[in-house]
């Protein structure tokens, strides 16, 4: 399923957050969002996700509008990953897991013997295996995270988008999951992830698109979009950049001293 | 606190079942307890013989008009006020909600007060529990227009607190007017609930919207669960949230409004069940619903066999146990909830 956003504006409190973005997404690749506080990004994904219509332009998926798709299947299509989700009831691991398998369920059907294996990889594949048994609330916030994040893998659809899935998680953790959502794209899916960290996004992902001010400043491979200049318009830092076993490290720097918060116009 | 049954006992899947039977045994007891309790002494494998084979003894005639429709009235509205009270805290995502938060409660008894206050509950014994349902229906259909157009659960619930507060302002108001103080004790009277000399006609009024309303409540259990992860997540997982919201919320209408109409009001049961019920389900909303609707119905039996074993004279009014059982208990939530936090 291919996702294309054509003149998409969002406006929030009559502000566009989302201003008149255009882009291509195929299934395959690792996309990361990157961009400043502020910038749209969870605002793009909403839309992008199908749960905020769009005030002007459009999104489609393969061509078809979410409404001629239906929410039920496209459910089973696309996982969408929230940034600030959190469980509201003192439920175990494995049953907030086993909540993305609820796309897959007709009215009233039970769960069968397929969704408790696709409960079992996601646990995996988020290494959260070893506190499934556990109440959400007992859990530390990364650990809270990898639930969540096996969550959306339990709905094992062909896309997902995940709103800054590596914030909260320890270095091995993170380089787990990005090693994990490269594979996952490697084998067909399709993978976008906002980030902010940037040495992640440029050594992990395919192609990044970077955002400021609801625009889209940069699209495509890393070393394209991720210049000095973007890098100082849009974050307002220098980058610093070394070779290490023959990939690229990029990290951020220094502050520059005249920006302010991301609004530049280019 | 040891006395609370912890997760680990009943969460496992097959405890789930377990526990349905439990407590659907626990209703059957409560049921039984209820039919063989009463003012008059009764002879109930004779009463229900007679019954049976339409024979019209005194037996028959007691079982029949007293005690099988208090029974009956007091399990249907039981389950009523338990599952509501589970769709409206899983609807919400907040433990301290019940149905009455969305103003049915109120707009029901307002309903049965009109009836009073025109004098026409005198002229046939229908005229009450009909008045209720037509205030509960104004409420929803206040509601309906909100939810059905996707209106965000705030607003539901501030709507419901203003419909809530406009039907006890109206209530207050009747009272007030009331041409003499036997009519407005009358009303009070009711208004605290009861399921005492309701009859068989009354439960054929309100049994259809009940079951309705349960199946609306039930039928959203999935969404409940998904919600437990937040609005945009359950979103994302297929369901229509301003379908759900307007199912739960019609759904909690009906079942609660028609049950008020009937009982007048029987306060704390759709709050503390699901409280209690709760940590034997693992927390997920969606199997909280029938758990609470069972417990529910057990509470209220149970409540409603104390108010006449206590023999207190004149009878103790349901809602007025109910409330002092369920007030003390509901600090004692609040007091753990502060300590946990």
């Amino acid at each position: 399923m291919e996702i294309v956003a054509l003149n998409l504006t969002v406006r929030l409190g009559g502000a566009p957050r989302v201003d008149r973005v255009s882009l291509t997404l195929r299934p395959g690749e690792l996309v990361g969002l990157i961009g400043p506080n502020g910038a749209g990004k969870t605002t793009l994904f909403r839309a992008l996700a199908g749960l905020r219509a769009p005030d002007e332009g459009q999104v489609l998926y393969d061509g078809r509008r979410l409404a001629h798709i239906g929410r039920r299947t496209f459910a089973k299509r696309l996982a969408y990953l929230e940034q600030t989700a959190e469980a509201h009831w003192p439920l175990r691991a494995e049953h907030v897991v086993a909540l993305g398998r609820l796309p897959h369920r007709g009215f009233g059907r039970a769960a069968l013997q397929s969704d408790a294996a696709a409960v079992d990889r996601a646990l995996r594949a988020a290494d959260a295996e070893g506190f499934r048994g556990r109440p959400m609330r007992e859990l530390s916030g990364g650990e809270r995270a990898r639930v969540l994040l096996a969550r959306a893998f339990a709905v094992e659809s062909e896309w997902l988008l995940a709103d800054e899935p590596a914030a909260a998680l320890d270095p091995a953790h993170q380089l787990g999951l990005m090693e994990r959502l490269a594979a996952a794209a490697r084998r067909g899916m399709g993978v976008v992830v906002v980030l902010h960290d940037l040495t992640l996004a440029t050594r992990f992902c395919d192609r990044l698109i970077l955002m400021a001010g609801g625009r889209i400043l940069g699209d495509g491979r890393p070393g394209e979009v991720l210049t000095d200049a973007a890098a100082a318009a849009a974050y307002g830092v220098t980058l610093a950049r070394a070779q290490v076993e023959r990939e690229t490290l990029v990290a951020p720097w220094r502050r520059l001293a005249s920006h302010d918060s991301g609004r530049m116009p280019l | 606190m040891s006395a609370i049954p912890t997760e680990a006992s009943f969460a496992r899947d097959g405890g789930y079942g377990l526990l349905l039977a439990a407590l659907f045994a626990l209703v059957l007891v409560a049921f039984a307890a209820s039919l063989a309790i009463g003012y008059a002494p009764l002879d109930l494998q004779a009463a229900v013989t007679d019954a049976l084979s339409g024979r019209a003894s005194l037996e028959a005639l007691v079982f029949m008009e007293l005690r099988l429709p208090r029974a009956l009235m007091g399990a249907l509205a039981g389950f009523s006020l338990g599952i509501a009270g589970a769709a409206m805290q899983g609807l919400l995502r907040n433990p301290l909600a019940d149905a009455g938060v969305i103003g049915v409660t109120g707009a029901a008894a307002f309903g049965a007060v009109l009836m009073f206050y025109s004098g026409l509950s005198a002229a046939f014994s229908l005229a009450l529990p009909i008045g209720g349902v037509l205030g509960a229906a104004a409420a929803v259909a206040a509601l309906y227009g909100l939810a059905g157009r996707g209106s965000a659960t705030m607003t539901l619930i501030l709507a419901g607190v203003a419909i809530n507060s406009l039907a006890g302002a109206l209530t207050a108001l009747a009272l007030n007017l009331s041409p003499n103080p036997y009519a407005a004790m009358e009303v009070m009277f009711w208004l605290m609930g009861s399921l005492a000399d309701r009859s068989m006609d009354h439960v054929a009024l309100v049994a259809p919207l009940l079951v309705v309303g349960w199946g609306l409540m039930l039928a959203s259990g999935p969404a409940l669960d998904a919600l437990t992860l937040g609005e945009d997540t359950a979103a994302s997982l297929g369901f229509d949230l301003g379908r759900v919201r307007a199912m739960l919320v019609v759904g909690a209408a009906l079942a609660v409004g028609a049950t008020v109409a009937v009982t007048g009001s029987i306060g704390f049961v759709g709050l503390v069940v699901p409280h209690i019920l709760r940590p034997l389900v693992g927390g997920r909303p969606g199997r909280l619903l029938l758990a609470s609707g069972l417990g529910g119905a057990a509470l209220a039996l149970g409540a409603d066999i104390g108010v006449r074993a206590i023999g207190v004279r004149p009878e103790l009014k349901l809602g007025v146990v109910t409330a002092l059982i369920g007030a003390p208990f509901f600090l004692s939530l609040l007091w753990r909830l502060r300590r946990e936090a």
